[in-house]
């Protein structure tokens, strides 16, 4: 029953994700030719709306379901691993039009090919795991 | 139900997103979907192998129930919540895209010429899915995050590896739709 509240959000995630067409392929290809507002739109809003919860949660010190304060980890200082790390990433989101959300939330809408697209990338994310010490970071 | 049924705006959708971000963070956990990738080589033992993948998988199950969630999320959007409204496109994308030749720009979630049994049967449509997928699951482990984990919860709460990271994604957007999806289709 404690996994029920994960099951939740994962779908109400995926509703989201499908219904404002950030899982659509074309959206992407769009973004990336600077031809609609709509990618750039969600993303700013996301942000913008992210940051506002943050700052109310830190002001009003509130607490999170397991008593803690509500926080964000903080990602290691670096350069080579974003900037490299983000270009392959960005390379593949816009081929294949989706990144680890919509990848599965498509398998739900009934592209089952992106089953595929997953497995190559359980393997890309070993090949990372195997390199991991020999590359920059 | 109109409203439901349509495509969502973008300023619907975005604050939607950051919800995801904040009820997970009143849960004690962080919105980073890549990080199933991980989880999933762990639990199928890749921790024998390299060290790297050697994490309690257990302690992130929580986030595995996520991922199932989402499929479940895209089959009822799908299914029930749908009409057969297509993506409100940029008429010069579709115009772009056809030249391109895609048929149909928009009228499904994701291309045929891609995703289609044909296609995936295909030498170069099974080279684009998993060329695609490798590239997705190493940069984004490389970079420690994708668009949850760095665009929305790292720019939300300001932390600069986050902001080089999605540069970092842009460009590598920038070329592959501009440069590199021309000679592939």
């Amino acid at each position: 029953m404690k996994y029920l509240k994960f099951l939740l959000v994962g779908m109400f995630f995926g509703i989201v994700l499908v219904k404002s067409e950030a899982v659509s392929w074309y959206r992407i290809y769009e973004m990336f030719r600077f031809q609609s507002f709509h990618m750039y739109g969600i993303i700013s809003t996301a942000i913008l709306s992210g940051l506002l919860f943050l700052k109310i949660s830190k002001k009003r010190n509130l607490k999170s379901l397991i008593g803690i304060e509500i926080y964000v980890p903080k990602k290691e200082n670096g350069f080579v691993r974003y900037i490299i790390g983000g270009i392959i990433f960005g390379l593949g989101w816009a081929l294949i039009g989706a990144c680890p959300g919509p990848m599965y939330i498509l398998v739900g809408t009934g592209i089952y090919s992106m089953i595929i697209v997953i497995l190559a990338a359980l393997i890309g994310t070993l090949i990372y795991g195997a390199l991991k010490e020999k590359l920059p970071h | 139900m109109e409203y439901i049924l349509n495509p969502w705006p973008w300023y619907i959708s975005g604050p939607l997103i950051a919800f995801v971000m904040a009820v997970l963070l009143y849960f004690g956990k962080t919105f980073a979907m890549s990080s199933n990738l991980a989880t999933m080589c762990s639990m199928a033992g890749a921790g024998k192998f390299f060290a790297f993948f050697k994490a309690d998988w257990k302690e992130k199950k929580w986030n595995l129930i996520v991922v199932l969630g989402a499929v479940f999320g895209g089959f009822i959007a799908k299914n029930f919540l749908s009409n057969d409204t297509g993506a409100n496109l940029n008429k010069k994308t579709i115009l772009e895209l056809k030249e391109l030749g895609l048929i149909n720009p928009g009228k499904t979630l994701v291309p045929n010429e891609i995703y289609g049994f044909d296609a995936m049967m295909s030498t170069h449509g099974l080279a684009i899915l998993v060329v695609g997928g490798l590239l997705v699951g190493f940069g984004t482990r490389y970079a420690g995050g994708c668009t949850s984990g760095h665009a929305i919860t790292g720019l939300s709460s300001l932390q600069k590896p986050s902001l080089i990271a999605v540069i970092g994604f842009f460009i590598g957007g920038l070329l592959m739709t501009n440069f590199i999806l021309p000679y592939i289709f």
